[in-house]
């Protein structure tokens, strides 16, 4: 477990570098999570895509499956991996907040 | 640390649904990873890319330990298609897609999909046949060409 500063906020980070804490993560930490992963600034796109998993998890326990995430989510899979290059379900899931997904799909 | 996995060309070559279900979820995997994905498909490997067939791909029940049902039961007619269906129940439950949804999301998602030349030429078969997220026909030489960096998994 490492803590670290983010937007003015101590938090602590898991072993995969996500949010220990779903209670500590709000919008300005979002903002900060996706500056490090090299998204300048969230869009209302990428917060569809947030939301959408956020709320999957909280009712699931984990974050949905890519197949789900563009079926329901309203954001097509080309959509998605243009808002999060590189590793949407991985990136989209710390910035949500969330821990790593656990799903092969 | 060892470096990370940048690039994985994978080479499918069996046609039976778990022949060519391993490759799929491989190379879909490294694109929600980042990884650069490329999908050969070789002998009948090509029937997950052949248009009219992609969707009806079979459990083998003859031949196949694994299936843990003696051979002589898994010739009887409609066992194939049995196994098939349950299977196909399974993966659904998992949210895995058909073979068809799922090669379309492969390259949507980025990933390169190209078909053998000599197992295209072997089979009498033209771009046409294929679907049309395939995006070449391609020898073998162009395949190692291409994948230049990457690991290659053949399956």
């Amino acid at each position: 477990m490492e803590t670290r500063d983010i937007a003015g906020t101590s938090l602590a980070f898991d072993a995969d570098g996500n949010l220990a804490n779903l209670s500590d993560w709000n919008e300005e930490i979002a903002a900060a999570l996706a500056q490090e992963e090299g998204i300048d600034a969230l869009t209302d796109r990428h917060w569809i895509v947030l939301n959408f998993m956020r709320k999957e998890y909280q009712e699931n326990g984990d974050a949905p499956s890519i197949r789900k995430l563009t079926k329901q989510s309203g954001v097509d899979t080309k959509e998605l991996y243009a808002l999060f290059p590189k590793g949407p379900a991985k990136k989209a899931a710390r910035i949500a907040g969330l821990p790593k997904p656990k799903g092969c799909i | 640390m060892a470096e990370p996995i940048e690039k994985v060309s994978i080479v499918v070559s069996r046609g039976s649904l778990e022949g060519v279900y391993p490759g799929l979820i491989m190379a879909n995997g490294a694109r929600m990873e980042g990884i650069e994905a490329t999908l050969f498909f070789t002998f009948f490997g090509l029937d997950a890319i052949i248009k009219k067939r992609m969707d009806n791909l079979k459990v083998a029940t003859v031949g196949n330990p694994a299936m843990h049902i003696p051979t002589v039961l898994g010739a009887i007619p409609g066992m194939s298609s049995f196994a098939t269906s349950k299977m196909k129940k399974e993966m659904e439950e998992l949210d895995i897609p058909p073979v068809g949804e799922f090669i379309e999301m492969i390259h949507d998602a980025g990933g390169e999909l190209y078909a053998c030349k000599a197992t295209v030429d072997m089979f009498h078969l033209t771009k046409n046949d294929f679907c049309p997220q395939v995006d070449d026909i391609i020898s073998v030489g162009q395949f190692y060409e291409m994948s230049a960096g990457a690991q290659i998994i053949f399956t």
